[in-house]
């Protein structure tokens, strides 16, 4: 199985890199672009046939590793 | 008084604390490598500034998992006092040890400039050597300092008095314009619950010595060392 994890702070919570850019896409001519949110992306290979069984430890891995999650929200897709 | 100032890779405040507490201070210091699986024989542990692992992934996040952290972990559950300075104190939120998370600072910006905080409570192991509402002009360095938590943890900080530090202007007024990173309620430094574990952003090991011109950063290790001698002087504050 192959796993994308998305790791992005919250909602609510100021994103300054999100706040640089979006200002720079004003400048740049796109002033209708907003609410940029500046995230993580990461991918692994796991050796797990059973999707029920990856699910699981994707998601412990990013409880307790990948994602800080007093501050940040991810989400992942998982592919065979 | 025996205090083991741990050594990740990528640590770079290590030897100033040392030098601080032992030149300084004329303290015992061990030096901890992150692979060290005991800190037995230690009576505090300090850990330092830097970039742990080199910041990968966030702040502090990989160092938690370092075996040293273990025996972090153990020596604050059994009381041992414990201090994290800047990355320190990341490790310390990463590892849970104290409550809360960093984000990026506001401004985006690496700060490294002279920082005032006001000592919001003296009857701690780390500050018992100040004043109630003290002033000390003490230097930041990073760009992941702006402290967060939820609103129910802040309360429950606010409530039991574990702000220990907040940033302020010179003469003490706690003021969003002296908050150089975005904290929330200006938090420069919280204690957990029981009150063995200080973390604070601003670096006190940079500022203790009249040759340095600033020696506010002295007052914290001193507490430290006369909590342990048990030489809490009320009458001296």
């Amino acid at each position: 199985m192959k796993a994308k994890i998305h790791v992005t702070l919250k909602q609510g919570i100021l994103d300054p890199q999100g706040k640089a850019i979006e200002h720079a896409l004003g400048s740049l001519g796109f002033p209708n672009a907003a609410n940029v949110r500046v995230g993580k992306y990461m991918e692994l290979d796991l050796d797990e046939k059973d999707r029920v069984k990856a699910e699981t430890q994707v998601k412990s891995m990013c409880e307790k590793l990948l994602a800080n999650t007093i501050i940040e929200e991810y989400r992942y897709e998982l592919s065979a | 008084m025996n205090i083991g100032v741990v050594v990740f890779p990528g640590s770079n405040c290590d030897h100033d604390c040392q030098h601080v507490l032992k030149d300084v201070l004329g303290q015992v210091v061990t030096m901890v490598w992150h692979k060290e699986p005991s800190l037995a024989g230690l009576d505090a542990v300090i850990l330092p500034g830097g970039f742990s692992y080199g910041d990968y992934l966030r702040t502090g996040a990989i160092a938690r998992f370092a075996p040293v952290m273990q025996a972090v972990k153990q020596f604050a559950l059994g009381g041992g006092l414990v201090l994290g300075i800047c990355n320190g104190f990341q490790i310390l939120l990463e590892a849970g040890l104290l409550p809360g998370a960093m984000l990026r600072n506001r401004s985006l910006h690496f700060i490294c400039r002279e920082t005032y905080i006001k000592v919001e409570n003296a009857a701690t192991p780390f500050t018992n050597r100040c004043k109630p509402g003290q002033v000390l002009k003490i230097p930041v360095a990073h760009a992941d300092g702006n402290y967060y938590t939820d609103p129910v943890t802040l309360a429950g900080l606010q409530a039991n008095a574990q702000v220990v530090f907040r940033y302020c202007t010179p003469d003490g007024k706690v003021t969003p314009e002296a908050c150089p990173n975005g904290s929330l309620d200006n938090i420069a430094g919280i204690r957990n619950a029981e009150g063995n574990v200080l973390g604070l952003m601003p670096h006190p090991e940079r500022c203790a010595e009249a040759m340095l011109g600033n020696e506010d950063g002295r007052a914290i290790f001193q507490s430290m060392i006369a909590s342990w001698e048990g030489k809490t002087l009320t009458g001296v504050r």
